[in-house]
């Protein structure tokens, strides 16, 4: 089955976890569409740049999550990168929670009355609607912020996943066979142990570590806590809609006026379904999707400390070695050169690494301030409308 | 955070969910023509007020055509009434009518039994409160005091608090079931027994499980006996009336192990018999053959509408133990984070899901006692309206009988004729003779018993739809107005939260 979104005027407000993107009318990027063909989404990566770099001045390609991946790892392979933040990659595209659903709905067809076999369709299609605007939204961020970064939207290969108008699994191939993602793994069995323990001079980075170390595990718990609170929120939903279903049933077999009054009824909680449903799904959207988004982005910045950590490993060693080699009389200026080398590359990494979390802490505040604006208000509106929905049909049920 | 939190006080003292009776005047019709009815209240060991206006029917002499004896009725003061001991199951026993004095129903014969406008003259307020645990281990139980306030003057006072314990309410049940279910009445059950529940609270567990667990019984209780007074027949019952008023109680020992349920299932085990039997009812009356198809789907329908709202309620409570899990989480995100405007503002937002947390907590409290709990009764309620049914079909099932004997005995009289013993002739011919009369009689009964029991289920079930009907409306209206009292607090939650997100710098 296939289903395609396009562009919409919510999606700025769906476009809430990172901020300061698109500022720069110079290369500008959107996921305007996708399709969707069973699990695999195909998203239409839309381009429109000033830049000289570009072949033409606006293009559109389709890509794969695949091709996603493959960008973002080769970015995190670039020796020259190493002392930036790595905007996370995009989580794959889930669709279990509505295939389940689908799965459930085809069983209990049977069991079901017409009305309510479509009603559960209806929230079927919704529930993968949303799961796709998410999927949709967390690609589009990612090109977003590598647009946005001096650095990146220079890189080679960042152009020719825009601009490519081939498909680029060959290059996928190709990447695979060259890292292997040997390097990846490496990073993230090793990086605590490593960072907690280096013996840091720099006042910074220490409290960088500390703060990083500690904030990750707690936001992945927010994370998971979030997730749970929504899922309940979820569960009351369609129990309003069960209950909406039931009385409806009643209603079927009574004397005119009480029918009328549990038809009512049912309406109700019909529309306390959907707002309890709009609830959830934008405290979901706010609030987890902010609490997820920045659990991973707070690895990335885990990931530079780690590098950072690494190159000053490596520093350390050459020292050694240069001091080996001036005892021994043998290969001093290749020490040398080397030792020199590790320290630029320390250096580097240090005064990069400074400006990145920095503007890393920036960005964050930034953005959970405009989440948190966004949810309370969100909240406080559907909660109106529950308010007034509740009292009018308290007004109707009495006078009945 | 959730050690103290105690069960919320019940939606506006759960008496008010059940409006007073007003269907009481019913009974007090014709209370004129009630006087001369020589066949008044009788039972074998009552003194009944002499100017007593009889509960009545609309028929003044049928309630007590079963009487077969007359008693002098001497004293106008009630005196305390004691059943014959514990009451076996099916045995028809005469109601005992007791009668208010005649200036609180002041009213005149040809009285609608539907009007309402007197309702406030009949007022009572039962309320069961103060578990206490009396005694230890497995022996333990739980009293609970039962309070009853009322104008009426067939209680001996105006307020008057008994003990009473679990069982107690049981033997009241098993007592009321066995006198009147039989005649057609719909007697309200008794609260289940829960050995679970019931177990927690003997070995002594404080937790928040045991505590919720008295509570909901002892609003059961209490829906349970304020029922069981709304109905004008029972309120009167010399059982419910030393139930409410007694400060020693025999113990209801031959009930212990009888529930709501299982005196239910043996009154209508017997009624199930009947049924198995090869005489299937001529249902002459259509309005019972529809009426109870329509008990059938009821209780189909307000099941699964039960099961949907206990799926709520355990959901609600979810909701509420995930969001405080929650807004602990946040605190020690707040605690983590180093940019100080935005540790305060996720501490504030933890605060927030923190009362939040007790919001849905309270709402699943409004959730069960105001609509999950009522669905409930209702179900067991249309239990005892469906074996009520039954006991009609048991009461046509013994006219038919007593038909069919009458019928043997007549064609045995004429089989006498034929006989050719002539000094045993006239001795035989007066047997048959005086059992052929003693049949009739049993005809007429059993066909007197049958239309007396028709009479009085199209009765209670008129009351009973026209009770469920205004406990619906009133209930929905209670629980959406609950729902508003939450979503307003929501409201000033976030509102407070806002300017502190906005704060964040």
């Amino acid at each position: 089955n296939m289903t395609s979104i396009s562009e919409d005027s919510d999606k700025e407000k769906m476009r809430s976890v990172s901020v300061d993107l698109n500022n720069d009318a110079s290369l500008v990027i959107d996921i305007p569409d996708a399709l969707c063909e069973r699990d695999k989404v195909k998203f239409t990566v839309h381009t429109k740049t000033t830049l000289s770099s570009f072949q033409k001045p606006e293009f559109s390609v389709p890509r794969q999550h695949e091709d996603f991946i493959w960008l973002h790892d080769t970015i995190v392979e670039t020796e020259e990168y190493a002392g930036f933040i790595i905007p996370p990659a995009p989580p794959k595209p889930d669709f279990e929670g509505p295939r389940e659903k689908m799965h459930k709905l085809g069983e209990g067809e049977s069991s079901m009355t017409k009305e309510e076999y479509a009603k559960m369709k209806q929230e079927l299609e919704a529930e993968y609607l949303a799961v796709f605007k998410k999927t949709v939204q967390v690609h589009e961020v990612f090109l977003q912020r590598l647009s946005s970064h001096p650095m990146f939207r220079k890189d080679r290969n960042f152009q020719i996943f825009l601009e490519y108008d081939q498909d680029l699994s060959v290059r996928r191939k190709n990447a695979k066979e060259m890292f292997g993602g040997f390097f990846k793994n490496m990073v993230k069995s090793a990086d605590e142990v490593l960072i907690s323990g280096v013996k840091e001079v720099d006042e910074f980075f220490e409290q960088e570590k500390n703060f990083l170390l500690d904030y990750s595990i707690k936001i992945k718990d927010a994370t998971a806590k979030a997730e749970k609170m929504t899922r309940s929120h979820k569960n009351v939903a369609d129990d309003y809609n069960h209950i909406s279903g039931a009385l409806n049933n009643t209603a079927a077999d009574n004397n005119t006026a009480f029918k009328k009054h549990l038809e009512k009824c049912a309406e109700v909680f019909e529309k306390l379904r959907k707002v309890e449903d709009r609830m959830a799904s934008d405290q979901e959207l706010k609030l987890t999707e902010l609490l997820r988004y920045y659990t991973r982005d707070i690895q990335a910045a885990k990931d530079l400390l780690y590098r950072r950590a690494r190159a000053l490993a490596d520093y350390e060693n050459s020292n050694k070695a240069l001091d080996k080699a001036r005892l021994k009389g043998k290969d001093v200026a290749q020490a040398e050169e080397n030792q020199k080398q590790c320290l630029q590359k320390f250096d580097k990494l240090s005064e990069s690494g400074k400006k990145e979390l920095t503007s890393f802490k920036a960005r964050r505040v930034v953005a959970f301030r405009k989440n948190l604006i966004e949810m309370t208000e969100l909240e406080i509106k559907h909660a109106k409308n529950s308010v007034s929905l509740l009292q009018g049909s308290i007004e109707i049920l009495k006078s009945n | 955070m959730s050690e103290e939190r105690e069960p919320p006080p019940l939606p506006g003292a759960a008496q008010t969910v059940f409006p007073e009776p007003q269907d009481a005047e019913d009974l007090f019709v014709s209370a004129a023509s009630a006087m001369e009815s020589p066949e008044a209240a009788c039972l074998s060991a009552e003194d009944i007020s002499p100017s007593s206006n009889g509960p009545r029917d609309d028929d003044p002499d049928d309630l007590f055509a079963e009487a077969t004896e007359e008693v002098s009725l001497d004293s106008p003061e009630r005196q305390p009434i004691l059943s014959d001991g514990p009451s076996p199951a099916i045995t028809p026993v005469t109601p005992v009518m007791i009668s208010p004095r005649v200036d609180v129903f002041d009213r005149s014969p040809d009285q609608d039994e539907d009007e309402e406008e007197n309702r406030d003259t009949f007022d009572i307020q039962i309320s069961v409160s103060d578990p206490e645990k009396v005694g230890d281990g497995m022996n333990a139980y739980m009293v609970y005091k039962v309070t009853t306030k009322t104008s009426l003057s067939i209680f001996s006072r105006d307020e008057v608090c008994v003990k009473r314990r679990f069982s107690d309410f049981l033997g009241l049940y098993s007592k009321l079931a066995s006198k009147y279910m039989h005649m057609g009445y719909i007697v309200p059950p008794a609260p289940e027994k829960s050995i679970v529940g019931m177990t927690k609270v003997k070995v002594g567990k404080e937790d928040l499980s045991s505590v919720e667990f008295v509570e909901k019984r002892r609003s059961a209780l209490e829906r349970y006996l304020l029922r069981t007074v709304k109905h004008p027949a029972l309120l009167k019952d010399p059982d419910v009336l030393q139930f409410l008023e007694s400060s020693e109680l025999p113990r209801a020992v031959s009930t212990q192990a009888l529930s709501g349920a299982g005196i239910l299932r043996m009154v209508n085990k017997a009624a199930d018999a009947v049924n198995k039997m090869t005489i299937k009812m001529n249902e002459s009356d259509a309005w019972f053959e529809e009426k109870q198809q329509q008990f059938e789907n009821l209780d189909v329908q307000l099941r699964k509408l039960h099961a949907s709202v206990e799926s709520l309620v355990c959901h609600r409570k979810e909701l509420s133990v995930n969001t405080a899990s929650f807004a602990k989480s946040a605190a020690m995100l707040g605690n983590s984070e180093d940019h100080t405007a935005l540790s305060r503002a996720l501490s504030q937002l933890a605060e927030v899901e923190e009362k939040i947390d007790q919001l849905h907590q309270d709402q699943s409290y409004a959730d069960f006692y105001l609509i999950s709990e009522l669905l409930g009764d209702y179900v067991r309620l249309i239990t005892a309206v469906k074996g009520v049914f039954d006991q009609r079909m048991k009461a046509w099932a013994k006219w038919q009988d007593a038909q069919v004997m009458l019928q043997r005995k007549r064609e045995a009289e004429a089989k006498l004729q034929y006989a050719n013993k002539p000094d045993k002739l006239q001795q035989a011919t007066d047997e048959i003779r005086e059992e052929i009369e003693e049949w009739e009689g049993k005809v007429q009964q059993g066909e007197r018993d049958f239309e007396q029991i028709s009479k009085n289920i199209r009765r209670e079930v008129g009351r009973f739809e026209k009770d469920r009907v205004k406990d619906f409306r009133v209930v929905i209206i209670k629980y959406l107005e609950s729902l508003v009292h939450t979503q307003q607090q929501l409201i000033k939650y976030w509102e407070a939260f806002l300017p502190e997100a906005k704060a964040i710098a």
